[in-house]
Parts: structure tokens; C-alpha cells; sequence
């Protein structure tokens, strides 16, 4: 079937057409959320050759269980847990193509293609969004715990930080703000028997530093809050705790109170009422009335009932909503009793996020909490620049290849060179035929190629440049030259193809997509280079059957 | 017709001494950096954060960034600037409790920087942070895939030609890898994946040329068999020589590009196959050809058969049997 030229211009001409329709720009369907939070389907006309992360910007993470905190009893049966809570959330999340899958038997790998928001992304992976509600504490007693705590801290060999409440004092002068004056004069004539005050100088109640009064409610300047933090958590101080109190830091940005920055602390009850396990609904809406973002969800039957005697009985009180171990908002007043509906009020933050809580809520609690133990980010400005610059390489490179080639062998470069354009095209349709994906080191791989695949072409005209030399007629040199020249050929691009199978089998994403690209290569250099070259060449001799002479 | 070398006539086999002397003092050097400095190994590898970012607003002096960093804890972070307003931050994962757990120092490194650049001025163009168990398991896979392929090759020599052609190849092969292992140190290039990836595709492309020359070897000593071993070595090695120019020269060719052009991903990886293809061309005359020679001598085998290996004018010739 190969053996004429008509049936091997034809097959060409098949291969051609296979890959330009491979090709050629297509519908692609995007899922993305628009700037409303609302997902939806476009198309998008494109090459359809999929980029690799490194190459349209994106993100890829490995995570693992984090059991620092929370013990995991079954950690197969957690990660396969946790696999499909992902899988609901990620494909609520709106980014197309996503990648969720379980690496070895203790990773989960999340690529995120074209991903605009990271912070974002990570959030709603990271975020174990344990829904809990808890009573704030209304006895005081932290205030009365804090000297305790100093005086074990001084035991301990720490130094209060004395810069801190001087400097609040300007800033308190400055300001002329009383409110805060008076705070600072408060917070120094408590527990000053004892000596230093270190955290009795960190934690204020916060109705004394200008916030509307509220039990439980605790402020720390911004900037003393990882001290704070990391002082109310050594050991010796964690003991010394309220009892039946539990102490959580307020989500998100601090608050300002003139020029100062607070973090809110809140001392809560050790046991929530209710938590989101009894969760069954969960949807983000504006309220019409205050245009504040809001979460209202269902509770179930049993949680609604548990919620209900709970919260009728402590009517009056204040309830904090906690995600994830953070207070969500100012602890609002319980006015009446509540049953199967809430409401989570997230104030004036975006839409998008109160979609995300939501679509996390909805998804249930991850049954313990993950870490990212790989995150690789690139950014799509970064991915555009890689593709100009491996675009630019590929030119600059093809451009010299030429030169070399058509400069040295002259009509059968020409030949050649289009080999080499064919040798190209054939690449990237391979690409796009199995849907494989080009990454950075791919691009790079297939630049370096161009410039190694026209080895097999070298190798044959070699050889019909020595049977001419040696007095072979035309016709013969050239079928000569094919026939040597394969073993060669062969030879050096099976052991080529050894070494990409390795690397795909042990390489990560970027890496695995230069194996892929190694192997589509030498596939297409070989089907290039033997066929399509001697076909030109048997074309050729048809045309001129009495040639004596080769321009090679 | 233009060619180059078209009647070449070198004696590279004689030339083997001095050849060899050269690489053992490349060898040399190459060791003694490597033993000095050690291996530059990635973030991949060795566990740790980088960061790329870009400053939007004005302009910030790397020792503000560095004063930034060492409050939150990263004084041993590497800042290195590159094009206009641009910075790479390497730092270990040396704060919290948890080395596995990235998200910490990339935080870390995100509350510097919004404190001395100021938040929404500056932008993240990429980041990769590892934890040490990722990177643990990638030092186990690179070091597979370079063991494994290597035996894959070897495996594959072993069928295709015979062992003496085989070891040969392996020999000058190995010679690659180590010397290769050696331009690393000198130029305190980082080895990254992508660096492992290009010292697997030099092994490729220095067999490749192994190859085509032991292939005109085998077919030479079927052909000529009166001659002498080492002037088929020669003769093979002029044969190819023209071959050898034009297709390192189309490597180099692209190499250059993307070297150039490539962008800091990528240059590693030119740079090393660039070298590799110096190596490769090198390993195949003058250890591939002398290895060979050596194993004939000692061991003469089926293709060899019938040639005169290493033995003086009027010694036997052996035939093959009709």
C-alpha cells in the first residue's frame, strides 16, 4: 500500500488534514463564576492544546492530613473523607478542568488551571469550615485569671514588651481620644501589685478600648497579636485558662478604632451548642433591608431541636458563630429562640466570599484538618511571558536550523525543512489528539527538537552523499541511503523514548510534560523523516527518471 | 555539493591519551568544586519557599526587604533581584511547628512584604513552597529515574548490539553523567527537576551519537574485515564525522535560542544539554571508540570477528564461515 507514490502522497495529505482539524480553534467550554458569584458555562474559541499550569498560570497542591491538632483514628478512610469533600467544593468553586486526585496513599493533589484568585482557592481547600456555636463566657474570668498568668510567665523568664503601652499612650495623647486614655490608665492600675504585667498589659477588655460593651469580648493591638497568641498558648499559661472557658481569636481583618488596629479575643464556653454536622442547607444571599452579606442555613431535625432548648434557655445572652476555630463576626444577642433557621451575618464582605462559606458549609466539615505540603503558584502574567519567550526561542531556533540545513544540503534541505515544518505541526496535533498537556519544559523540549530531529535526516543524506560519491546511480544512492540509515535511527530514538518513559513515570506536572512531548517527538521525527522525507525524494526521481545528479 | 570533512583522515584514536588526560583534569576541577561547595539544590529538592514577585509601585531596596523579613522571623531568606522591580525570595520553612505545613512561610513572607512594600503594590507572579516530605520523595524519584533509565538503556544496548559494544557505550555514558555532575558544580547552577530532566535527554543524545558511530563500526568491521581494529575505529569515526558537525551544530543551534530567549526556567536546562552535547561528542570518540578497543582486544567478539584486533601485520587472519 506504501509502495506508491500516490498512496503515500495521499496518507501525507490524510496526516495533514488529521492535524490541522486536531488543530484547528474550537468552542471550548470555560466554567467560570462571574463577578456576582454566579457560576456559568462560556465558550471560547482557541487552539485546543491544553497548557500546563507553569504555562497558563495556576495552581497545583499536594495536601496531607494535619494531625497536630486533631488525631485521626482512620487516616485512609480521612483522606478518602476528605477527597470528596474537596471534589464538592472545588467543583462549586468555578475554575475549568479541575484536577482533584489522590496521590500514593496519604496525598490529595488540587490543580487549579487559569486560577485568577489563589487566596481564594486555598481558603476554600484549606478551610475545614467546622460550624460551632458557642455561648460567650459572662463571669469575667479572664480578667481575674490574667495576673495568674503573668506571674507564671515571670517564672518563666518572660519580659514584658514595655515598649507597647507607651506607645499607645501617644498615640492616645495624639489623638485626644479619652475613651482610650482611660483604658490605658485602667489596664495600668490592674494586677500592678505583682510586678511587670505581660499580658495584663496584651488583653483588654474590649468595651474599655471604645468598643460597645459585650461579656467575653477581649482586644489586643494588631501588632502585639501573634505575641499574644503564642504567650496565651505556652502550656503553664493554657492551664491556667478560666475554667469551662475556651479562648478564640475574631476572622479576618482587625478592627479600627481611631488610629489604632484591634484584634478581638473572645473567651467562649468549652463545649459548642450545636455544631455543622446537623447541618442540611446552606445558602448565601444579600439582605434587602441592610445589603449586608448573609448566610442563612437548615439545620436538621435533631440539631434543630438541640439548638432550640439551648438557645431558649439562654435568651439574653450572647452566642458566638465560629468557623473553623475563628469567631465569625461580632457575637450577636440571643432575642428569642431558635430552631432549624439561621442566619450567619458576614457584614460588608464580598459575595463571592459568602458563596464560598456557603458552598463550604454545604460540603461538610473536612473530618480532619488538611495542610498544604506542596503549593506551586504561577501567575498568568508569568505563564504569558513563558509562552512569548519559548515562542521567540522556537522562531530564532527554527530560523538557524534552516539556514544550517538548506546552506549545507541545498535543494534536499529544502526538503528537509519542510519535513521539519511537518515534524511540528504532526507535535503539537499528537498533543492535542491525546489531549496531553504542554508545560514549560515541554515548549522547551519541543524547541530542542526541532533542532534534534533533523538528525534523522542528516543521517540519511550522509549516506546518500557517500553512495554517490561511491558511483551509485541516483535512484540507488537514495534507496540505499534510507535502508543504512534506519538502523541508526532507530537505534537512538528507542533509547530516547527509555529515558522520557522514566522521567514520565517519576516526574512531577512540568517535568512529565516534557516526557510527553520527548515521545510525540521522536514519533513524529521518525514518520517525518523516513516517510514523508523519501517520499519527496521518490516524488522527485518520478519526475526527472533519468537525473544524474542529486542536489544534496 | 558543499561538505565539510569530506575526507577526513584524523587519527582520534591516537589521539586518546591526551584526551583522556584532558577530561581526568576536567574531572579534577569538577570534584574539588563539587566538594567545596556541594550541590545548589532547589526548593524541590531540599524543601523551602520561592517566591517570585514583582513590585508595582516604587521601587524597594533588597535590604528593606531583607529588614521585612528577618521581623517575621525569615533573617535567613536569599533576595535576589532580577529585571526591572522584580525579586526572588528563597527562604526555608524554618517557622511554625510544622516544616510540612507551606502555608505558614508563604504567609509569612506575604505580611513582609505587604509591611515594607505596602499591600496591592507589589504582585505574586509565582510561588513554590515544599515541604520536606514532598521534597524527600522528589530526591527518591529524580534518583530512580537516572538509575532506572540508565538500566533501561543498558538493557537495551545489551539486545540490539552485543555486550562489548554495550559496555562501551555505558562506560562513556557514565563518563557523561559524572562530567556533566561536574559542569553543574563548576557554574553553581541549581539543580532542579528540570535540571535531572536535561542530564536524562543529555544521556540521550550523547548515546544517540554513541551510536551512530558504533552502528558504522559494526558495519565497517563486516565490511573490511583485513583491517586493523583501531584504523576501522578511525575510519567509522571520520566516516560520521560530517554527520556529527551538522547535527551538533542544529542542537546548538536551538540550544542558543533557548538559552537566550528561554527565561530562567529554562536557561538551566539549555546550559547543561549545551554542554552535554560537547560531552556527548566527546565521550563517543574518545571513550566510547578506546573503550571498545580495549574490551576487543581483550575479548574479540562476533562482529569483530574476522578483524585484526590488536595484532601486529601477518598475524593470523581469522574468517568468518561461509
Amino acid at each position: 500500500m506504501l509502495s506508491t507514490i500516490r498512496n503515500r502522497m495521499i496518507l501525507i495529505g490524510l496526516m495533514i488534514a488529521g492535524s490541522i482539524i486536531y488543530l484547528f480553534p474550537s468552542n471550548q467550554t470555560v466554567r467560570e463564576r462571574n463577578a456576582q458569584g454566579v457560576m456559568h458555562d462560556t465558550t471560547e474559541r482557541r487552539v485546543p492544546i491544553k497548557y500546563g499550569l507553569d504555562l497558563q498560570g495556576g495552581m497545583h497542591l499536594a495536601l496531607t492530613l494535619d494531625t497536630s491538632s486533631v488525631k485521626s483514628t482512620d487516616f485512609k478512610g480521612d483522606i478518602d473523607k476528605a477527597l470528596t469533600v474537596l471534589r464538592k467544593r472545588i467543583d462549586e468553586f468555578g475554575v475549568s478542568e479541575p484536577l482533584i486526585q489522590k496521590v500514593g496513599s496519604d496525598q490529595i493533589v488540587v490543580e487549579l488551571p487559569g486560577l485568577s484568585d489563589p487566596a481564594r482557592a486555598r481558603a476554600v481547600v484549606e478551610s475545614n469550615a467546622k460550624l460551632e456555636f458557642r455561648i460567650a463566657d459572662k463571669t469575667a474570668g479572664l480578667e481575674a485569671s490574667l495576673p495568674l498568668m503573668d506571674n507564671e510567665l515571670r517564672r518563666l523568664g518572660v519580659k514584658s514588651n514595655g515598649a507597647a503601652p507607651s506607645a499607645k499612650g501617644v498615640a492616645a495623647l495624639l489623638t485626644g481620644d479619652t475613651t482610650r486614655k482611660g483604658a490605658a490608665d485602667s489596664a495600668k492600675s490592674r494586677g500592678d501589685s505583682a510586678g511587670t504585667r505581660i499580658l495584663g498589659d496584651l488583653v483588654h477588655p474590649a468595651s474599655e478600648v471604645g468598643f460597645t460593651p459585650m461579656p467575653g469580648e477581649y482586644a489586643v493591638l494588631e501588632t502585639a497579636y501573634l505575641r499574644t497568641d503564642s504567650l496565651l498558648h505556652v502550656p503553664a499559661v493554657r492551664r491556667l485558662w478560666p475554667r469551662g472557658v475556651e479562648l478564640f481569636w475574631a476572622n479576618g481583618q482587625p478592627q479600627s478604632v481611631g488610629t489604632q488596629q484591634w484584634r478581638l479575643l473572645y473567651a467562649l464556653a468549652d463545649k459548642s451548642i450545636v455544631d455543622g454536622t446537623h447541618l442540611t442547607d446552606a445558602t448565601a444571599q444579600i439582605d434587602p433591608v441592610t445589603q449586608a452579606r448573609t448566610v442563612n442555613f437548615t439545620l436538621d431535625r435533631a440539631g434543630g431541636r438541640v439548638f432550640g432548648a439551648e438557645t431558649g434557655r439562654h435568651v439574653g445572652d450572647y452566642m458566638a458563630i465560629m468557623l473553623s476555630g475563628k469567631v465569625e463576626g461580632r457575637p450577636p444577642v440571643i432575642q428569642s429562640r431558635i430552631d432549624q433557621h439561621g442566619q450567619i451575618e458576614l457584614g460588608n464582605r464580598s459575595l463571592a466570599e459568602a458563596n464560598d462559606l456557603a458552598l463550604t458549609l454545604k460540603a461538610g466539615a473536612l473530618p480532619v484538618p488538611l495542610k498544604i505540603i506542596e503549593d506551586f503558584q504561577v501567575g498568568a502574567s508569568l505563564g504569558q511571558d513563558s509562552i512569548r519567550g519559548g515562542i521567540t526561542a522556537g522562531v530564532v531556533g527554527a530560523i538557524l536550523v534552516v539556514l544550517i540545513m538548506i546552506g549545507y544540503y541545498r535543494g534536499a534541505g529544502v526538503l528537509a525543512v519542510v519535513a521539519l515544518g511537518l515534524y511540528v505541526l504532526f507535535t503539537l496535533a499528537g498533543l492535542a489528539a491525546l489531549k496531553a498537556t504542554l508545560t514549560l519544559p515541554g515548549l522547551a523540549g519541543l524547541v530542542l527538537s526541532v533542532g534534534i530531529a533533523v538528525d534523522a535526516n542528516v543521517l540519511i543524506f550522509e549516506r546518500i552523499r557517500e553512495e554517490l560519491i561511491a558511483g551509485r546511480s541516483v535512484r540507488l544512492a537514495v534507496e540505499e541511503g534510507f535502508k543504512h540509515a534506519m538502523n541508526a535511527i532507530i537505534d537512538s530514538n528507542v533509547s530516547t523514548v527509555l529515558t522520557a518513559l522514566f522521567l514520565f513515570q517519576f516526574g512531577t506536572g512540568p517535568v512529565k510534560g516534557f516526557a510527553v512531548t520527548l515521545i510525540m517527538g521522536i514519533a513524529a521525527s521518525m514518520v517525518t523523516a523516513v516517510f514523508v522525507t523519501k517520499t519527496f525524494f521518490l516524488l522527485w526521481l518520478e519526475r526527472r527518471p533519468t537525473a544524474t545528479t542529486l542536489s544534496i | 555539493m558543499v561538505r565539510i570533512f569530506a575526507h577526513a583522515k584524523y587519527d582520534f584514536i591516537g589521539f586518546r591519551g591526551k584526551a583522556i588526560r584532558a577530561t581526568i583534569a576536567l574531572f579534577l576541577v569538577g570534584m574539588v568544586a563539587l566538594i567545596v561547595r556541594g550541590v545548589n539544590y532547589s526548593v524541590e529538592f531540599t524543601g523551602g519557599t520561592l517566591m517570585r514577585i514583582a513590585v508595582t509601585g516604587p521601587a524597594v531596596a533588597p535590604e528593606a526587604l531583607r529588614a521585612g523579613l528577618k521581623q517575621v522571623g525569615l533573617g535567613d531568606a536569599e533576595i535576589t533581584p532580577f529585571g526591572q522591580n522584580q525579586y526572588l525570595i528563597r527562604a526555608p520553612n524554618s517557622i511554625g511547628k510544622d516544616p510540612d505545613n507551606t502555608s505558614v512561610t508563604g504567609a509569612a513572607i506575604g505580611k513582609a512584604l505587604d509591611q515594607v512594600i505596602g499591600a496591592g503594590k507589589w504582585r505574586l507572579d509565582g510561588t513554590h513552597s515544599v515541604g520536606p516530605k514532598v521534597g524527600g520523595d522528589l530526591r527518591i524519584k529524580a534518583f530512580l529515574a537516572i538509575f532506572l533509565s540508565f538500566f533501561a538503556v543498558l538493557a537495551y544496548l545489551a539486545i540490539r548490539f552485543e555486550w562489548r559494544f554495550g559496555l562501551a557505550a555505558v562506560v562513556a555514558t557514565f563518563h557523561d553523567i559524572v562530567l556533566t555532575i561536574c559542569f553543574i558544580a563548576v557554574i553553581k547552577l541549581e539543580v532542579s527537576l528540570v535540571v535531572v530532566a536535561a542530564v536524562l535527554s543529555m544521556v540521550g543524545y550523547s548515546l544517540n551519537d554513541t551510536i551512530v558511530i558504533f552502528d558504522r563500526v559494526r558495519e565497517n568491521m563486516r565490511k573490511n574485515r583485513r583491517d586493523q581494529l583501531v584504523s576501522v575505529l578511525n575510519q567509522s569515526i571520520n566516516e560520521t564525522l560530517p554527520r556529527s558537525v551538522l547535527t551538533h551544530a542544529t542542537a546548538l543551534a536551538t540550544l542558543t535560542a533557548l538559552a537566550i530567549f528561554g527565561g530562567p526556567v529554562i536557561r538551566p536546562f539549555a546550559l547543561v544539554m549545551f554542554f552535554g552535547v560537547f560531552t556527548g561528542t566527546f565521550s563517543s570518540v574518545f571513550i566510547a571508540a578506546p573503550v571498545l578497543l580495549i574490551i576487543e582486544t581483550k575479548w574479540p567478539g562476533m562482529d569483530g570477528r574476522g578483524v585484526k584486533v590488536g595484532a601486529t601485520k601477518g598475524a593470523t587472519v581469522r574468517t568468518r564461515p561461509a
